[in-house]
């Protein structure tokens, strides 16, 4: 039973939630997308997927699809930490290292797809 | 079933954020590097181990994906009685299994 309640906290859990649904539905499109343009062509050959990262807007359908991927990782990882890890130190430590490696995929990514050799 | 759907949706989506998203960058990026990379890449993945290893993200990733839109229905009140919830757990399961096994029979 709760004794005491705190009139305190981030108050980011509601916005959480529905991002956390949002970048899933966003994922989920993007998945059918591909996997429509893969069966469509019948299999897809080295030049086809060339190509096919070459048209603007498969481009930005890849970003926004890593952005959402990315937002539901950090969203993900911090309700595991959250419930797993409870020494604060640790966790903040933990949740740091999260960070870093997911802006280093966005980086990554902004590479891949309008980085000098693509 | 529904617990369980509930800890692989967790342990699926573990998987996915330490393995799955910086294999996916990398592949992608080899992929469109050079026909000599994208060569190198499929000679790497070629490997038995390597292929169990794909085939058991690729699970994670359809667990994922069918757990995924199980919570979305579940969250707009669509199956949330006792009996219909434990029902779609199961088909959640037996889904992203069969999916696995159908494309990961191609992937070998």
């Amino acid at each position: 039973m709760v004794t005491r309640r705190y009139a305190v906290g981030a108050h980011y859990g509601l916005m959480d939630w529905l991002l956390q649904r949002l970048s899933a539905v966003v994922m989920a499109v993007y998945t059918l997308l591909v996997l429509a343009i893969v069966l469509w062509n019948g299999g897809i050959d080295h030049a086809q997927w060339t190509d096919l990262f070459g048209h603007g807007g498969f481009k930005l359908a890849s970003f926004l699809f890593m952005v959402a991927l990315l937002y539901h990782a950090w969203i993900g990882v911090r309700d595991i930490l959250m419930d797993y890890i409870k020494p604060a130190g640790i966790r903040l430590f933990l949740e740091t290292l999260t960070v870093i490696a997911l802006i280093g995929y966005l980086g990554w990514t902004l590479q891949l797809l309008w980085g000098p050799s693509s | 079933m529904p617990g369980i759907v509930s800890i692989l949706h967790r342990a699926s989506g573990a998987l996915l954020v330490l393995a799955g998203i910086p294999l996916l960058l990398y592949a992608v990026s080899a992929s469109l590097a050079s026909p000599e990379a994208y060569a190198a890449m499929k000679a790497t993945f070629s490997y038995p181990v390597a292929k169990l290893g794909l085939i058991l993200l690729l699970w994670a990733y359809l667990h994922h994906f069918c757990a995924g839109i199980r919570y979305l229905l579940l969250d707009i009140h669509r199956g949330i009685e006792l009996e219909p919830a434990r029902r779609s757990s199961a088909v959640v399961m037996v889904l992203s299994l069969a999916l696995t096994v159908i494309l990961g029979a191609r992937l070998w």
